[in-house]
């Protein structure tokens, strides 16, 4: 058994497919024993990368290794000690849940025939699906189906989970129950990888994240360094956003790009009103005397606020905004 | 438990759990159920026709064998395999074979089993195994169904051979036999093909659809004249060709010409498949 210090580690990978690039020379780092989260909008190039450390997809170029060994010449060794939840769960719909599991778990050469039921059963249990084992997964809800997607990552002790999406399409009970279980696994050891475009979820339970876009990494590290890279900012809200601007210039306070700018879900904007983000710098200055220096320019100001960069502007300061996926 | 005999007990486990379990799932899926209950129809069709009409079909009109049918039930058996021989256990095998790689990549599985790991080689072997058994459980059940309805329909007695000679039931039924691992054997070419189409895409109506078609225009170039050059390298070239069987003495020439073209077929498509399958991105 290696002891790597990283449980994924890639240098450069990159995928291809035709003309489009998915994955565009990723260098990601992974520690063993992290609850890793792995961000990014729709088509950033997350599951791509998932299925290029899992054996799925060849990389065009670039290395990955899982557990220490590279892969995909070492998969035989390295799968068995990973659990996969892969772009959602997939089942044969006209076995029950527990037949399912039992086939799945056939596949793998090395697990056990004799402890298999037990191992199951076990599985179906953690996630709270005992009562349906018996039932055709063709009858089960969404939510049932993610739940037996994550026991089939249960049915042997993994060194690493990989969890694309985990929550997806369960209730808000089911996210709590899996944030319980994520934390429990990590308690035990094991490395979780954990892909999300869901921000809390990313917040609530993870201590390292990476972002991407358009098929890049844009950012990676701990979390409080991936919020702490952005300063406090100053945020107006104002139908007057040119005079603000120049105003907050005024200040000496840099203006932040204005993709973030645009559109923000904010419940106190009006229609006519614009969200204008200055991140404050190492200007010492007082919120009171800016929103003075802003009424003194004629700005009407609508909501104003200092705040720290939650881990959400952080995103969105990365990928855009928006429901364009970026291409 | 030592850490030693859970290795040999693993190792005990390796390759036969998945095997068992495509089988289960095969043998247990009502699709597959439905293509058996079918094909086990054509030999009660044919015996129950044959005992409605008042006259009996005059020999040398119909299918091979039909008008022994009257006189000894125990032809309907080989009577429905020359039947469903040119079309109807080659779709059915279309359909199985087809569906090997294909239908687990539609349903997503494949990607699951491939993580579990299954490994690619293994995972092809198992399902083509998988395929062959089917080959010969639909035989079977062809013969075996026409048989017990010919037994109930008709008299049953000593069979007369091709070469004149006579032998008992007991051995006439072992004889039929010999002739459903010959069609057996005669399919295996086939649901390497199926498997190649399968290892293709991931839309499993495809592949079936591409295996029957690649078995009919096989066919209908075996009955072009002009291809005869072709002929002897066709899949389908000896699929009727069982008639040695039926002699006395027994002669497997036929059997044994046969069984090499199918390994061929077996051994390069199963090798296409092969070098498909291991290098495919599985992005089902």
């Amino acid at each position: 058994m290696t002891t790597a210090e990283f449980a994924i580690e890639t240098a450069g990978l990159t995928k291809r497919f035709g003309a489009q690039t998915a994955v565009d020379g990723i260098d990601l780092a992974v520690p063993r024993g992290s609850v890793f989260g792995f961000l990014g909008p729709n088509g950033s190039g997350k599951t791509t990368s998932i299925r290029m450390m899992l054996g799925l997809v060849a990389p065009s170029n670039g290395t990955v290794s899982v557990l220490g060994r590279e892969v995909p010449r070492h998969l035989p060794d390295v799968l068995p000690r990973v659990g996969a939840l892969v772009e959602g769960p997939a089942f044969y719909p006209f076995l029950s849940g527990a037949a399912n599991l039992h086939r799945l778990d056939t596949a793998d050469r090395h697990a056990s025939s004799s402890t298999r039921r037990a191992r199951v059963s076990a599985a179906l249990d953690r996630v709270g699906l005992s009562h349906a084992a018996g039932k055709k997964v063709h009858a089960y809800s969404l939510g049932m189906k993610q739940r037996l997607g994550i026991a089939n990552t249960l049915l042997a002790p993994r060194e690493l989970l990989v969890l694309d999406e985990p929550t997806n399409g369960l209730d808000p009970q089911g996210t709590r129950e899996v944030r319980g279980l994520i934390r429990s696994l990590a308690d035990s050891g094991s490395t979780v990888f954990v892909s999300s475009h869901l921000l809390t979820e990313i917040d609530q339970i993870c201590t390292h994240a990476a972002v991407m876009s358009a098929g890049r990494l844009v950012a990676q590290g701990t979390l409080d360094e991936l919020r702490g890279a952005g300063d406090a900012y100053v945020r107006v809200l104002t139908p007057d956003p040119y005079a603000a601007r120049q105003t907050l210039r005024a200040l000496g306070l840099g203006l932040e790009h204005p993709a973030s700018e645009r559109r923000t879900d904010d419940p106190a904007r009006v229609a006519d009103t614009e969200l204008v983000l200055a991140p404050l710098g190492s200007i010492d200055l007082e919120p009171e005397t800016i929103v003075a220096a802003l009424i003194a320019g004629g700005v009407r100001v609508r909501g104003f606020s200092v705040e720290r960069a939650s881990l959400e502007d952080r995103f969105v300061a990365l990928t855009g905004e928006g429901f364009d996926v970026v291409q | 438990m030592s850490s030693e005999s859970a290795v040999t007990g693993a190792r005990r486990a390796s390759g036969w759990a998945l095997l068992v379990s495509e089988l289960s799932v095969l043998f247990r899926r009502r699709r597959t159920n439905a293509l058996l209950l079918a094909l086990a129809a054509i030999p009660i069709l044919i015996a129950v026709a044959l005992r409605l009409s008042s006259s009996g079909p005059r020999a040398g009109r119909g299918p091979p064998f039909l008008d022994q049918v009257a006189q000894n039930g125990l032809f309907v058996g080989v009577t429905a395999l020359v039947v469903a021989i040119p079309l109807f256990l080659p779709l059915t095998v279309g359909v199985v074979a087809g569906d090997t790689i294909a239908g687990e990549a539609s349903h997503g599985t494949l990607r699951y089993l491939l993580v579990a790991p299954a490994g690619r080689a293994r995972l092809l072997a198992v399902k083509y195994i998988g395929a062959a058994a089917f080959c010969v459980v639909a035989v079977l059940v062809v013969v075996v169904t026409g048989t017990l309805v010919g037994a109930a329909l008709f008299p049953v007695g000593p069979v007369t051979l091709l070469s004149g000679d006579t032998i008992p039931v007991g051995e006439a039924f072992a004889r039929f036999l010999a002739i459903a691992g010959y069609v057996t054997v005669s399919l295996l070419g086939l649901s390497a093909i199926g498997l190649f189409f399968s290892t293709l895409t991931d839309v499993p109506v495809g592949a079936m659809a591409a295996t029957i078609t690649f078995s009919v225009a096989t066919q209908i170039l075996g009955a072009l004249p002009q291809l005869e050059g072709l002929h002897p390298w066709l899949f389908s070239h000896y699929w009727l060709a069982f008639a040695d069987l039926l002699r006395q003495p027994i002669s497997w020439e036929s059997f044994g010409d046969n069984a090499l073209l199918q390994v061929g077929y077996i051994a390069l498509f199963g090798a296409l498949a092969l070098g498909r399958f291991l290098t495919r991105d599985v992005l089902s």
